[in-house]
């Protein structure tokens, strides 16, 4: 069958009209607050051309409105963010304490029957499983790989063959990593994981299939994704380590091991936790990797994505809702104490 | 380093034997350092290498022997991404998503830095009562996980707003590929906190004498804004851009939700994630398919690799 290029125009004329809105309010906008002062500015001209020539008192000079203009300034966003943020996050958490479809009170039946139902405790210990393996590995592995291409001739390359896992999306990476478990029943293995266990003399595994086994299969995905992000920032910290202290240290005798105990780690500490605690945030909310790989059977799922099948593949808003409150609950303290950093970082 | 060591007298440790053989020992240890370094590099390359190695090979032998076979048999064949971006819609037809994608991706990168840009400017260079808070509740709702936000704005999208029985906004309506516009607007909301915050750092960062300069000349904010501001922070709006471009191209979730799953409006995404979960022993078609998908934000990235890492961080360390 041939492509069809005729009927893809629509979508490119549905880009067009999106361009244009674009232009006309982003534009419209500062040309609004462009015409509409200078025409108040030309009147008051007016005015008081019009008070000196017949000697009435001056008017008053007004104070300029720089409110309005911040008003202005500011609309589309307060805009967005309430009708897209605020009044849903009220909702859903109203949402929470209600029942399937939000027509009544259930009080808190949603909470109780996430702790208690079997499959969601199983979804619960999983994300924790997550959430502290994702970000202690990817973060040392950082850690490490950082100070290891530190100064190294290959670094730039060393340090984007890391990185680059950053670019591919949760699914993509997804299906590269479904791929190294892929299994045959007979003949050649095509994963590379199989081959490695045939060649070691072992028997080729479903290794999706294999509970809890998946689960850190697949948060071997997010560790090989997350690693980068890690490595980079660290590194970046390393870097920003002054010289003299390093030469100071070096000129004591001051060994390798040493070295990386008493002055790197110190040194990047505030580096280190702002990189646990944003791969700790990802790792809470991560959805695509469970559901591009398993799509959550075989006891892979997590929060997000059972949140998803709840509110969005059952119709069960309540209790999807529900999911969301405590995702979110779990996040807070994560955030706030990432935010109290930066602060203490920005005064210090 | 021996140059710079200062000549010590007496008492003064280390003795020329001992530096030595300390240089031996770090070169060893630079020397461990570097394999180690190398190996877990491609480590960490080889799962991406096996499927675009695959992506490369005829279909029957995808299916059959492993990947690294191919260096010993080497057949290579571009049916595969003929296959999965042009035929019909039971291989792929990756091509009409390519372009979901791109409907997708381009107004939602624009909208919250422009919307982001805007109000940046007002929170840092505009005085009035209560910017402060205003700031802080932006910056603030960067904790809301999107989670939170589905379900309402799915509902809001799709019935509009009642208070009390009185109908106040109409559904939107939309159909087909008038669904980017929803998608637009929920990538936009979800950008907007982390957008604002990041370049607010920036453009409170700008010399106020600059500012003070122009409004002496009589300059307004808009042209403030235009003319000074907005070329000042290209680099942030770079980083930025390329930021909400990753974030968006490679989002499931959001799309999955106000996309729908047809090729009228599905993204790149979308697809993919169903055809591994319905044709997961179709290799043929996810390792070329996967790499439709990821080689825009790959050839984004590599090419402004240094924009990438300097947004990372500002938003990350600096703060």
């Amino acid at each position: 069958m041939e492509f069809d290029w005729a009927g893809e125009t629509p979508k490119f004329l549905m880009l067009m009209y999106g361009l244009i809105a674009f232009v006309a309010v982003v534009g419209g906008l500062l040309l609004l607050l462009d015409v509409v002062p200078a025409w108040f500015a030309r009147r008051r001209e007016a005015q008081l051309v019009a008070a000196s020539a017949s000697g009435a008192p001056l008017p008053r000079r007004r104070k300029p409105r720089e409110g309005l203009f911040a008003l202005f300034f500011l609309l589309p966003t307060l805009l967005f963010l309430t009708i897209g943020l605020v009044v849903p996050a009220i909702r859903t958490t109203l949402l929470s304490f209600m029942n399937r479809d939000g027509s009544g009170w259930v009080g808190l039946e949603n909470y109780g029957w996430m702790f208690s139902e079997g499959s969601i405790i199983r979804v619960l210990t999983n994300t924790l499983t997550w959430v502290i393996l994702v970000p202690l590995v990817a973060t040392a592995f950082g850690l490490i790989y950082a100070v290891l291409v530190d100064k190294a001739r290959f670094e730039a390359v060393a340090k984007s063959l890391i990185f680059l896992p950053m670019a591919i999306s949760f699914v993509g990476a997804a299906i590269i990593w479904k791929f190294v478990y892929a299994y045959r029943g007979e003949g050649d293995q095509i994963g590379l994981l199989n081959q490695i266990v045939v060649s070691l003399g072992g028997e080729p595994k479903q290794w999706l299939l294999e509970s809890p086994l998946n689960t850190f299969l697949l948060i071997v995905i997010m560790i090989w994704i997350q690693a980068g992000f890690a490595m980079v920032v660290l590194s970046a910290a390393i870097k920003a380590i002054p010289a003299d202290i390093i030469e100071a240290a070096r000129l004591d005798g001051t060994t390798p091991w040493q070295m990386f105990w008493q002055i790197t780690m110190p040194s990047i500490r505030p580096a280190l936790i702002v990189v646990v605690v944003t791969i700790s945030i990802a790792t809470l909310k991560v959805f695509d990797i469970v559901r591009t790989a398993t799509n959550g059977n075989y006891d892979t799922s997590v929060i997000a994505n059972e949140m998803y099948n709840q509110a969005f593949r059952y119709q069960e808003t309540g209790r999807g809702s529900a999911l969301a409150v405590f995702l979110f609950v779990l996040v807070l303290p994560l955030v706030i104490y990432q935010i109290r950093n930066l602060r203490q970082q920005r005064e210090g | 380093m021996t140059t710079a060591t200062p000549t010590v007298g007496v008492g003064a440790q280390p003795p020329e034997k001992l530096t030595r053989a300390g240089r031996v020992r770090k070169r060893l240890n630079s020397r461990t350092a570097t394999v180690v370094s190398i190996v877990l590099a491609l480590l960490w390359t080889v799962p991406t290498f096996g499927l675009f190695v695959s992506s490369f090979r005829p279909a029957d032998q995808i299916k059959t022997t492993g990947w690294w076979t191919f260096f010993g048999d080497p057949q290579f064949t571009l049916e595969n991404y003929q296959q999965v971006l042009f035929s019909g819609s039971s291989s792929g037809r990756l091509a009409s998503y390519f372009i979901n994608s791109l409907a997708i991706t381009i107004p939602s990168v624009l909208f919250p830095l422009a919307f982001a840009s805007l109000a940046a400017y007002a929170l840092a260079w505009i005085k009035f009562r209560g910017r402060d808070w205003v700031y802080i509740g932006i910056f603030a709702l960067q904790i809301v996980p999107l989670q939170m936000a589905l379900v309402p704005l799915l509902r809001f999208f799709s019935t509009g707003v009642t208070v009390g029985g009185v109908q106040i906004l109409p559904a939107w309506d939309l159909v087909d590929e008038q669904k980017f516009a929803q998608v637009w607007f929920a990538h936009t909301c979800f950008a907007l906190p982390f957008a604002v915050y990041l370049l607010h750092n920036f453009v409170s960062q700008l010399p106020g004498d600059l500012m003070e300069a122009a409004r002496v000349d009589g300059a307004t904010h808009p042209k403030i804004f235009r003319t000074i501001v907005l070329p000042l922070i290209t680099p942030a709006l770079a980083a930025i851009g390329i930021f909400q471009f990753l974030w968006v191209w490679n989002d499931l979730l959001v799309a999955l939700i106000f996309a729908g799953g047809t090729s009228d409006t599905a993204p790149l995404t979308v697809r993919l994630a169903e055809l591994a979960g319905t044709r997961g022993n179709e290799w043929q078609r996810l390792t070329a398919g996967a790499f439709v998908s990821i080689v825009v934000p790959l050839i984004v990235f590599l090419s402004l690799q240094r924009y990438f890492v300097r947004g990372l961080l500002a938003g990350s360390v600096k703060g």
